[in-house]
């Protein structure tokens, strides 16, 4: 009995030393490479590290990644309802096939994702304008990638919204869009929410996309992550260090919300 | 159907047809620009030279070893974070040790970074000049730059996947199905393999099939760690942009709808398994 | 087997659960344990079983302590209050799994199971899932399961709590009869007097997490131990310190010797019996059980001032017993 229990043994009887393992596999590959770009920003003091990211190239780069995922999010929130909207309420042939489709963003790699949007839209593509390498394609890119998460966020909520209470309202004299104003849109607010939340998080750090379609041109086109990418690659490590703590520290706040919303609502539900 | 108080007839919500009509036109339109138009086009591109063409491009020597590298990247991240994510669910959920909370709030920290910042991360550590560079050039590994750097960035970016899927289906069947396995004299491996990984089968299945698909499809973080050396450290998705970047369209498209076709399948089997779970 | 509980205490964080709780259950009983919700019984029963490790206590099996073996090797029956059936195993292999678990022949395990299945009117639903299977059905293959490996004890921990009335009533008598024919010791949870008092050879009435009362279900409703016990296996109405049962009240029309007043606010004819709510003089209500044929003759009516009397009380003084 007291020879090494076996290790399916030890994840099911054994949760300390299962989560001791757990804990292990993500600071070897998360936790500890984290803690380097933060060590590393840091090297230069809190000069070094304002030098950095006040660089007049980074400001322009996180000042457009800021402003871009805003608009990005904006968007999103108008489209995103409305599609889950008519996936939950309409009905219409081909309805299962789009409903798939909204994954697509999630499961196409991103750089594949940049190369489809300049097919159709860049220098050689059919359609009737040309928005390669101009701030227009970086609005493109990331709408694309972050097309699914609004959708997937209010959808199921749309789908357990008690018809009921609409009907209630309507019976109370409410007409379409005050229903919709009054009844539907607050119950759906915490889903939107953190769904752009979602969605944003994942614009500020978005690459793959965008570094073909771009044309990452400093002061106009260039995202944070291909400025960042840059300054790898000319070995500049302690400054990319530093604009990604901004980064971070940016992501990490929007996942703080999304999570607050998140136990709030459930709290509200119950 | 009601009478609202101007005297007007209200309908339900949106069942008013031009409502209707008008937002389904928007989100349709809205996902043909967006989505469908540009993805049919990369095919349209791809076969607009005849399959002989397209075919000819991604079976190259360097495209061949593009596949074969995405494999091994594939084929090492995948059961490891698949472990992972089924000890550390269960640790999650049925554990109740020191810093649980902490590690269940920071798990899903991977979704967060941008890959680029995942590559330095990797570089700050495990590069020669890293922490544990040296350490490494010691010992003859060699991490950044090559194969082991690129499994730990597509590792890193697909990590919280299965997690995340196991999670709520374990808090779901509860513990009585396994006690009552301990009852009947089942041991803690017996009671893993018999009970508890069949109740989460679905769950795990598509966590994995989310994990497969990150780690195919990973471009920024293997990009910053790999060095992109042709022939070497080149996975499908860096010979996407290596081919765009030499004006080897054909090339480029090609192997885009590759992992294209592998995306839509990667969605065809999250439906199939989305009406497992409903039925199950 | 018998069992022996002394002395267990367990808590979860702040909250008591079991306070130095001592308990026998002979072998070869039906007993159930018997209280409200939140009371205990259900952990008292895992502590049993080994799903639960008491905090100070121990547990005996035939006189053997049991403490620190783990449920694996305790040889009990455990049957769960929302069944834990097996989802992704049919009706057979969930039936089966404590036998294959053991590596008994494949010859063996077959014809066990058909036998058990038979015994609980499964056969026939062999190769269903749980899932195609009614509530009841679902009990009665939870109760398979746990009878196949032959434990020598069966615990159930509300076994119909979760069933509408019919089906529970069915399963009751059918549990009954089955303990008849199998004579394994058996310790079933249940919150319902009446299903203990109809089941149970013994019962334990458990509250807060101490034990009120054990013995048989006569003993327990001619001679209660407490007023919690009283008031929890049957009816009680107070006339001053005396707590009575409904129909161990006398109504008279005149003053008697230790009557109390009272006056009848109203009176229910129902079947056999009619129930008369009254009020004391002091505002107390009180509830009176008589024959039907009593009320007519007595005239009985709303409004009327009568005189009450106990032919058969208890009086608890400080957990003390003093029947009359």
């Amino acid at each position: 009995m007291s020879a090494l229990p076996r290790p399916a043994a030890i994840v099911v009887a054994r949760p300390a030393i299962a989560g001791a393992l757990a804990t292990a596999y993500l600071s070897l590959i998360v936790l500890i490479p984290l803690a380097a770009v933060v060590v590393e920003s840091s090297v230069d003091g809190w000069a070094g590290f304002w030098d950095a990211i006040t660089a007049p190239q980074a400001v322009a780069a996180l000042r457009f990644t800021v402003i871009a995922s805003s608009i990005v999010v904006a968007i999103n929130v108008v489209t995103g309802t409305i599609i889950a909207w008519v996936l939950v309420r309409d009905d219409f042939p081909g309805k299962r096939t789009v409903n798939a489709i909204i994954d697509l963003p999630f499961a196409l790699p991103t750089i594949v994702a940049g190369l489809t949007l300049l097919a159709l839209y860049g220098p050689k593509g059919p359609a009737p304008f040309d928005i390669g390498f101009t701030r227009v394609a970086v609005l493109a890119a990331l709408l694309f990638v972050t097309l699914p998460f609004v959708v997937r966020s209010v959808q199921p909520v749309l789908m357990e919204l008690d018809r009921e209470m609409e009907e209630a309202a309507q019976s109370l004299g409410a007409g379409g869009f005050t229903v919709f104003r009054k009844v539907i849109l607050p119950t759906l607010l915490p889903a939107i929410a953190s769904g752009a939340g979602l969605g944003f998080a994942r614009a500020l750090g978005e690459f793959g996309s965008v570094v073909l379609i771009s044309g990452n041109i400093p002061f106009k086109t260039e995202v944070a992550s291909v400025f960042l990418f840059g300054q790898i690659e000319s070995n500049n490590t302690r400054g990319a260090a530093a604009v990604s703590v901004v980064l971070l520290l940016v992501s990490f706040a929007l996942l703080l919300v999304v999570s607050w919303i998140g136990t709030r609502t459930d709290r509200h539900a119950r | 159907m009601h009478v609202d108080a101007s005297g007007r007839h209200s309908q339900p919500v949106g069942d008013s047809r031009a409502a209707r009509l008008t937002l389904r036109a928007i989100a349709l339109g809205y996902l043909a620009l967006l989505l469908a138009l540009p993805v049919g086009m990369v095919f349209y591109n791809t076969f607009a030279d005849g399959f002989a063409a397209a075919w000819e491009s991604v079976t190259t020597p360097e495209a061949q070893h593009a596949f074969w590298l995405t494999i091994v990247m594939v084929a090492i991240a995948v059961p490891l974070n698949t472990l992972f994510g089924i000890t550390a669910a269960l640790a999650l959920v049925r554990g109740n040790w020191r810093g649980k909370t902490i590690v269940g709030a920071i798990i899903d920290i991977p979704f967060a970074v941008s890959p680029v910042v995942v590559g330095l991360a990797l570089i700050l550590v495990y590069g020669r000049q890293g922490w544990f560079g040296e350490w490494l050039t010691d010992h003859g590994v060699q991490v950044i730059f090559s194969i082991p750097g690129m499994v730990m960035a597509t590792i890193f970016v697909s990590l919280p996947f299965v997690v995340r899927e196991v999670v709520p289906v374990l808090r779901e069947i509860g513990v009585e199905q396994e006690q009552a396995a301990q009852t009947l004299g089942a041991s803690p491996s017996q009671i893993f393999w018999r009970i508890t990984l069949p109740a989460i089968r679905w769950g795990v299945a598509y966590g994995v099939i989310l994990t497969t698909a990150r780690a195919l499809g990973e471009y920024g973080a293997v990009a910053v760690v790999s060095g992109k050396i042709v022939g070497e450290t080149q996975t499908l998705t860096l010979h996407v942009e290596e081919q765009y970047q030499q004006f080897d369209l054909t090339g480029a498209y090609a192997a885009s709808v590759v992992l294209a076709l592998i995306a839509l399948f990667v969605i065809l089997s999250m439906n199939l398994l989305d009406r497992r779970k409903e039925s199950s | 087997m018998a069992i022996e509980v002394r002395n267990v205490s367990k808590a979860f964080g702040d909250f008591q659960a079991l306070g130095d709780v001592s308990v026998v259950v002979p072998d070869g009983s039906l007993t159930a344990l018997l209280g409200p919700s939140g009371g205990g019984k259900s952990t008292l029963l895992r502590v049993i079983a080994g799903l639960e490790t008491a905090d100070a206590g121990e547990v005996l099996f035939d006189g053997e302590p049991v403490t620190g073996v783990p449920p694996q090797h305790r040889d009990v029956g455990f049957v769960f209050q929302h069944y834990a059936a097996f989802k992704h195993m049919t009706v057979r292999d969930n039936v089966a799994f404590g036998l294959k678990i053991r590596k008994r022949p494949k010859d063996e395990i077959a014809t066990r199971v058909d036998e058990l299945l038979k015994l609980v009117h499964l056969d026939g639903f062999a190769g269903r899932y749980p899932a195609q299977l009614s509530g009841g059905q679902r009990q009665r293959m939870a109760l398979a399961r746990a009878l196949a490996v032959e434990p020598k004890v069966l615990l159930l921990d509300e076994p119909f709590g979760a069933l509408d009335a019919k089906v529970r009533k069915e399963l009751r008598d059918w549990l009954r009869r089955l303990h008849d024919e199998v004579h394994v010791t058996t310790v079933f949870v249940t919150h319902d007097q009446e299903e203990a008092l109809e089941v149970a050879e013994q019962i334990v009435v458990i509250n807060e997490g101490r034990i009120e009362q054990a013995g048989s279900p006569d003993e327990l409703y001619e001679s209660p131990a407490t007023p919690f016990v009283m008031g929890f296996v049957g009816p009680v109405s107070q006339l001053g310190d005396q707590y009575v049962r409904p129909h161990d009240i006398d109504i008279h029309l005149e003053p008697v010797d230790g009557g109390l007043q009272a006056q009848i606010e109203h009176v229910a004819r129902v079947g056999f019996e009619a129930r008369v709510e009254l009020h004391l003089a002091d505002g107390a209500p009180v509830s009176v059980l008589v024959t039907r044929q009593q009320a007519a003759e007595q005239e009985l009516e709303a409004g009327q001032i009568v005189w009450l009397r106990a032919h058969r009380f208890h009086a608890f003084a400080e957990g003390e017993l003093a029947s009359a």
